[in-house]
């Protein structure tokens, strides 16, 4: 299957309305999520009978722990946060042709650079300052480790997704022993408080969110999100490395250098991803510790795919898995909280597998009605 | 004795990714790429662990722990050879998957979220009249002489017999193969259920070997096979040595550790770092089978 649902114009729907043919497209997109949630929620359903409970009360707990109050919501915006950023990541590399299955080391980087840049400022630094040179040290951390995939991609050819997934291992265990042997609070795994560039908690805002961990680094996940829009749709550098993404080949013949494309789209990616560390560490903690990524660089994967790779769908389906994941705590006293993994799984097979299948389908159906 | 302790533990530590890497190299030369090592041998491990606690016999566990490992590679085979899906995608989520569902069962059958209870093994040298107590009774185990022969008999299937001449042309060049009649689908499917066999037997051997089922167990095991199948440049023999040089470096580190030489992070990255050196080509490139990762309709 292809990862790219670019739209290709297809002859036989050209004679529609320019709004039919646009109700089609997002039809061909939503479908096959929407498949895939369906059949998560009847694995979700033999789970839930396999322990013994009843299913509906089960998925009535789920919301109920999520969206049916302030604290809850609070957690899910807060997951949301940090998955917006790795769905970003992923989405800009599959929308070049690259598969970056390292943003969960990316992801990890970016927020230790972000509390190293927070430990090296002095006490009393302006936020206005020091949150910017955060956030400017995390999306550096993600990319200087993205910039090692993209490098060996755009000069040997050699292969993203072997190099990412060897490159997590690699930059973990570096990161381990920084945290064990140099930085850490002595008995933690967690280095010292920052000194400066802590971002404020929602909840200084707007008090019903009081105790959950939702902060303002959502907007810089939202501004992202803009911002990958733009770029990809109404720049020229984004048609060209769409150009690559479809096709590397006629892209190269058009004119376009499709090596450094890649490495661009690579440092784009490992940047966004870096960036999703400061969730963790400048809007919750105030630390890095070590194992806080916790698998959220791997779900920017299913973010991506679910969403479509467009920047609108990855804060969709990042809420979406945010919701999951909040809500297998709600639901742990009653069936075991990896219920919620096993969903998600499912749903990233069922979409990754129904994507073809489903389309062809439509196409047919479309064109029947066509004619 | 010091080397024969080396060597003993060297390859007590290589055989789990023997297995797995045999079961890699099987799986990717056919064209179906084997991200979901990882996944196929912590279901085998739990599924073997099932079978020893409910029989009591560590053949019964050797045997469910390959049921295990089949059917989670059924799943990966129907998802990406049935329905196209795309290969990495679907083995990411193959081993989340697995990690999910074998803690979830591991609450509903043990009622832990850790472990399970003590299973049985295969003992030789202990409890039953001192049988050999020395470092080689830890060989003293069926699955240990099985695990080197792993890669052996993938050689022989891929270089010595049709199945594996045809195994090869599936993928290398999959439209070729299909001209002369060669069933690709059917072959991949074979490849892909022999390979989450023989990695869920790596799993096998660490469940047994430690007695128990304990969460997450194969903590990336599954990917040094992996590293060791691409270092090996998909070729069995080199596959092997691989397997070998990177678990003496990980009992080398275990030595050496009271001496604190190098931080264990260090010699954990060996593997990693080995495979981007290969597939960046440095010394001599490290080329994939020509259909690995590619839809064939």
């Amino acid at each position: 299957m292809s990862l790219i649902n670019e739209a290709i114009p297809d002859p036989a729907v050209a004679p529609l309305s320019r709004l039919s043919s646009r109700v089609g497209r997002a039809t061909a997109a939503l479908l096959p999520p929407l498949t895939a949630l369906l059949i998560a929620a009847v694995v979700g359903d033999l789970l839930i009978l396999s322990f013994g409970q009843s299913p509906a009360a089960v998925f009535k707990l789920l919301l109920e722990g999520t969206w049916g109050n302030a604290y809850g919501f609070g957690q899910v915006i807060y997951k949301a946060t940090t998955l917006t950023f790795t769905g970003l990541a992923v989405a800009i590399g599959i929308r070049a042709g690259l598969f970056n299955i390292g943003a969960e080391g990316q992801l990890a980087m970016g927020g230790f650079c972000a509390a190293l840049v927070g430990l090296l400022l002095p006490v009393g630094t302006p936020a206005v300052v020091a949150i910017p040179l955060c956030l400017a040290g995390a999306a550096l951390g993600g990319a200087s480790v993205a910039s090692v995939p993209g490098v060996l991609k755009a000069r040997f050819g050699a292969s993203e997704v072997i190099v990412t997934i060897m490159l997590n291992f690699i930059t973990l265990a570096f990161l381990n022993w920084l945290i064990a042997t140099k930085l850490n609070v002595a008995e933690s795994l967690h280095t010292p408080e920052i000194n400066a560039g802590a971002v404020a908690r929602l909840s200084s805002v707007i008090d019903a969110f009081r105790g959950s961990a939702a902060n303002f680094v959502l907007l810089v996940a939202l501004a992202a999100a803009g911002y990958v829009g733009w770029y990809l749709f109404r720049t020229r550098a984004g048609y060209d490395l769409r150009a690559v993404g479809l096709q590397p080949e006629a892209a190269e013949y058009g004119g376009v250098k499709v090596g450094s494309v890649w490495l661009r789209a690579m440092l784009m990616s490992g940047a966004l991803a870096g960036l999703g560390g400061t969730n963790y560490v400048l809007g919750y903690k105030q630390y890095y510790e070590e194992g806080f990524a916790a698998g959220a660089g791997f779900l920017g994967i299913a973010v991506a795919l679910v969403g479509r790779n467009h920047p609108a769908g990855v804060v969709v389906a990042a809420l979406l898995f945010a919701t999951l994941s909040q809500g297998g705590l709600a639901v742990n006293a009653v069936v075991p909280k990896q219920m919620v993994d096993v969903l998600t799984a499912v749903v990233i097979i069922a979409v990754a597998t129904s994507v073809p299948e489903v389309q062809r389908l439509l196409r047919s159906t479309v064109r029947g009605g066509a004619k | 004795m010091i080397v024969l302790a080396f060597l003993v533990q060297t390859l007590r530590i290589a055989i789990p990714y023997l297995f797995a890497a045999a079961g890699g190299v099987l799986s990717e030369r056919a064209g179906i790429i084997a991200l979901t090592l990882e996944g196929w041998m912590l279901t085998g491990a739990f599924t073997a662990v099932l079978g020893a606690h409910y029989s009591g016999s560590p053949w019964v566990g050797v045997l469910c722990g390959v049921a295990g490992g089949v059917l989670a590679a059924a799943l990966h085979a129907v998802a990406c050879i049935r329905y196209r899906g795309d290969q990495v995608v679907v083995g990411i989520a193959i081993n989340l998957l697995a990690v999910a569902v074998t803690r979830f069962f591991l609450r509903l059958a043990f009622d832990s979220s850790s472990n399970s209870p003590r299973v049985v093994g295969f003992e030789f040298g202990t409890g039953d009249g001192g049988r050999g107590t020395g470092v080689l009774a830890s060989l003293a185990n069926p699955l240990v002489p099985l695990g080197v022969l792993s890669l052996v008999l993938v050689w022989w299937i891929l270089y010595r017999t049709p199945f594996g001449l045809r195994l090869r042309a599936v993928g290398e060049k999959p439209e070729a193969a299909a001209s002369v009649g060669v069933a690709v689908h059917r072959i991949r499917w074979i490849a892909v259920l022999g390979g989450g066999a023989l990695a869920a037997l790596g799993g096998t051997y660490l469940a047994l070997e430690q007695h128990q089922f304990t969460d997450s167990m194969t903590a990336g095991r599954g990917f040094i096979a992996l590293a060791a199948v691409i270092f090996g440049k998909w070729e069995p023999r080199r596959v092997a040595l691989a397997c070998l040089l990177f678990a003496a470096a990980e009992t080398l580190q275990i030595q050496l550790q009271g001496l604190q030489l190098i931080p264990s992070q260090f010699v954990e990255m060996i593997p990693y770092v080995l495979t981007i050196v290969a597939v960046a080509g440095v010394v001599g490139r490290a080329a994939p089978p020509a259909a690995l990762g590619k839809v064939s309709e």
